[in-house]
């Protein structure tokens, strides 16, 4: 059991979880994931690590509530309570050194693994440009902690609430235009966006890397589930990335592996959703 | 007068069963295992402890069942192996104990197999046996993966008296026999218990530990382990290298049994996790992973499951009672048949392109190699795919410990009768350094290590 030391809702679909692993945060390094269980019934959660302390021993998370089981988890796991797994850290760390100047972008839920990625870069020296963007207003987070984070930063959201109205590719491309030189991207976020942020990065010929977020089970190389096509060969995302080349990425592939369950997913909510308000009938 | 044919053990019917996950095989009654008992010849020269990769006492545990000392027999048994409800179920017992049967020589060897499973069922029914365990050492050994291997060692270490720590990287503890082998041919409540039953002798399993990534071989060693041993498996799956494999709806046989067993999607959505199968699956491979895989198929809602093998029946590396078991369910075999390709029509898996093979000259393992016959190229439709081709080395340990030498297909290199490595205080075992074999070959393996990590430790200082 690894017990949640602290919850904090970042907004009305996101909770931030820092669960206690001593051992997981003590090994983290930027870039790495975790997978979690909730309970005896549960499935096997992949998430990325926000920030690991050893010396308390906390890890951070992320959460968005998109399906039965994270929806699960936001109704019902508190601080104070426990998750029954928490295996970590997984994956390849991310490769930070001083490129020189950096662009970070980040898509509604991309922004929790991008916010230490972007520190981490800017640590070893680089000039960090932030650009954050979400569909709208509520559902974007860490924009004090990425202000901290970046030499710069844009906010978008496709209806404007908040910060300039667009898509995160649109400050990208007008960077990318100037006369400022770039020297990497990293994107982060909805399959779909990486794909657009990679397509002009590919433009103007600037190193790009993305971290693909494929269904998993074991997010250790056994079941293959989690295949992705990068430069045509088919790659394991937990034990290969999660971060690859995004000019090399078959991102469709991903959106249709992606989608695989949404009949299935939908059938638990639906389920669990009845079962809550039912909960709350009686 | 000696009975020629074994006793037969009662089983599920086909009809009935490829509609549950309950064991197939039920079992014998103790007046079925008497008799079975009584035909054992109790030769003084034993050949079947010689075809025994644990050398169970074969002889002294039928001879206990045929005088109704079930007790005695199954303590006699777990001597020598620590998951005899497992390998009562899941050993070739023909090709190793019971192959080489002086009985099977004239008549149908003894059952030893069914034997050895009634006697863990007797104890799980009757209560537990305890293990002698020699006063404690105080050396410390870490076991990298809790599957048969490792499982193994740590039993027989732990009886030695020394302090065990197994870490695994599920979060349940029994690797492949949790994971892989499915519920019908081995219930995970009976790989509980035996699991419980070893750490009932005082070892220590950390689930959710992936070692090369939270810890390295190397931190065990400087830190505070004396010996290390890595029964890491087979575990990454290999896929056929054809066009359309990373389609929806087609599973490495890996994911394909790690969802149903392990994550029980067969109950989903009770539990979360989901699977989906349509009419037609087709499974490619012929060996038990494969048979497990198509009978799954059937039992998860598909209406036909076909078998799609490169080489003839002969060749099938699968056991000859689960080809009989998938017959019996109705599972067609294509065999001589290859895939080439794989076609879906607007997002759903559509039909697999095949080639006729033939059987050319033998290759390096000794069965004749599969020839395409040019143009014979032709379509079976289907909506689901299981690939079951075999599993390479899993890397993770093997990459991250220095001074480890691995061979070319990133198997650790270790020595076949001690397990010990090239990197002293760390021996390996089972599939790791084999590549793909059976749950009994890992645990003979990860028992000589035990031995040579005993030695190991008493010589060191
Ligand atoms: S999640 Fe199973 S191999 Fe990557």
């Amino acid at each position: 059991m690894y017990k949640i030391l602290s919850k904090r809702r970042l907004s009305a679909q996101i909770c931030e979880y820092v669960v206690e692993a001593p051992e997981v945060a003590r090994a983290a390094k930027v870039g790495q994931f975790i997978v979690l269980r909730l309970h005896e019934k549960g499935e096997r959660i992949p998430l990325t690590i926000v920030e690991a302390d050893p010396v308390t021993g906390g890890v951070t998370i992320v959460v968005q509530e998109v399906g039965k089981s994270t929806r699960e988890m936001g109704d019902h796991f508190h601080a104070g309570e426990s998750v029954l797994d928490f295996v970590g850290p997984l994956g390849v760390p991310s490769e930070i050194e001083n490129y020189g100047t950096v662009i970070c972008v980040g898509g509604g839920l991309g922004i929790a693994p991008l916010y230490p990625i972007a520190c981490a870069l800017r640590e070893a020296g680089n000039t960090v440009i932030g650009i954050i963007g979400a569909r709208t207003r509520d559902l974007l987070f860490y924009m004090d902690r990425m202000e901290d984070a970046c030499d710069e930063i844009h906010v978008m959201t496709d209806d404007g609430s908040i910060g300039r109205k667009g898509f995160t590719s649109d400050p990208l491309r007008e960077i990318l235009s100037s006369d400022r030189p770039t020297d990497r991207v990293w994107a982060i976020g909805p399959a779909i966006m990486m794909k657009v942020c990679a397509e002009v990065t590919r433009e103007f010929a600037v190193p790009t890397t993305v971290s693909l977020n494929s269904i998993m089970i074991d997010g250790t190389g056994m079941c293959g589930g989690c295949r992705v096509e990068v430069g045509r060969e088919a790659k394991f995302a937990c034990v290969d990335g999660p971060e690859f080349d995004g000019h090399e990425v078959n991102f469709d592939l991903l959106m249709a592996r992606q989608q695989f369950y949404v009949e299935e997913e939908r059938c638990a909510l639906d389920r669990y959703l009845k079962s809550q308000s039912k909960g709350v009938e009686q | 007068m000696i009975q020629k044919h074994e006793t037969p053990m009662r089983q599920q019917d086909p009809k009935v069963r490829i509609g549950n996950f309950g064991e197939v095989p039920l079992g014998y009654a103790e007046e079925e295992a008497v008799r079975e008992a009584e035909r054992c010849l109790q030769c003084p020269n034993a050949p079947c402890v010689e075809g025994c990769p644990v050398r169970i006492d074969v002889p002294l545990f039928i001879k206990h069942i045929k005088n109704r000392c079930f007790a005695e027999a199954i303590a006699t048994i777990k001597e020598e192996n620590s998951l005899p409800a497992v390998c009562g179920r899941v050993c070739p017992q023909e090709n190793q104990c019971q192959g080489v049967c002086t009985l099977g020589e004239r008549f149908e060897p003894v059952a030893i197999g069914k034997l050895e499973r009634f006697c863990a069922d007797w104890e799980a029914e009757h209560g537990c046996i305890s293990t002698e365990i020699q006063t404690d050492t105080g050396y410390r050994i870490a076991i990298i993966g809790a599957g048969p291997a490792g499982l193994t060692a740590a039993g027989e270490l732990r009886k030695l008296g020394h302090d065990v720590t197994i870490f695994e990287l599920l979060h349940v503890a029994g690797g492949v026999l949790m994971y892989g082998i499915p519920e019908f041919r081995l219930p995970k409540e009976i790989v509980k218990r035996e699991i419980s039953a070893l750490e009932r002798t005082g070892i220590k399993i950390k689930v959710n530990k992936v070692i090369g990534q939270i810890y390295t071989v190397d931190d065990f060693l400087v830190r505070d382990y004396d010996a290390v041993f890595i029964g890491t498996g087979a575990g990454l799956p290999r896929f056929l290298g054809i066009p359309g494999e990373n389609l929806n709806g087609v599973y490495s046989a890996n994911e394909f049994l790690t969802r149903t067993n392990l994550m029980r999607a067969f109950r989903f959505p009770e539990y979360d996790t989901p699977i989906k199968v349509g009419r037609r699956t087709i499974t490619v491979g012929g060996g038990n992973v494969a048979m497990d895989s198509a009978r799954t198929a059937l039992r998860l809602g598909a209406k036909e499951s076909i078998i799609v093998y490169r080489r003839s029946e002969q060749e099938l590396p699968a056991r000859r009672e689960e080809v009989e078991h998938a017959k019996e369910e109705g599972i067609e075999f294509r065999l001589l048949t290859n895939p080439t390709r794989i076609i879906s029509e607007n997002g759903y898996l559509k039909e697999m392109e095949c080639i006729r093979m033939k059987l050319g000259e033998p290759d390096e393992s000794g069965r004749r190699r599969p020839i395409p016959t040019p143009d014979s190229e032709f379509t079976i439709e289907m909506d689901t795919v299981v690939v079951a081709i075999g599993n390479n080395p899993h890397p993770l340990v093997p990459r991250t410990t220095k001074g480890l030498d691995l061979n070319r297909w990133g198997n650790i290199v270790a020595d076949s009768k001690t397990g010990q490595t090239s990197k002293e205080g760390v021996f390996a075992g089972g599939d790791i350094v084999t590549g793909a074999a059976t749950v009994i070959e890992a645990m003979g393996a990860g028992k000589r290590a035990a031995v040579a990590i005993d030695r190991y430790l008493k010589t060191k200082r």
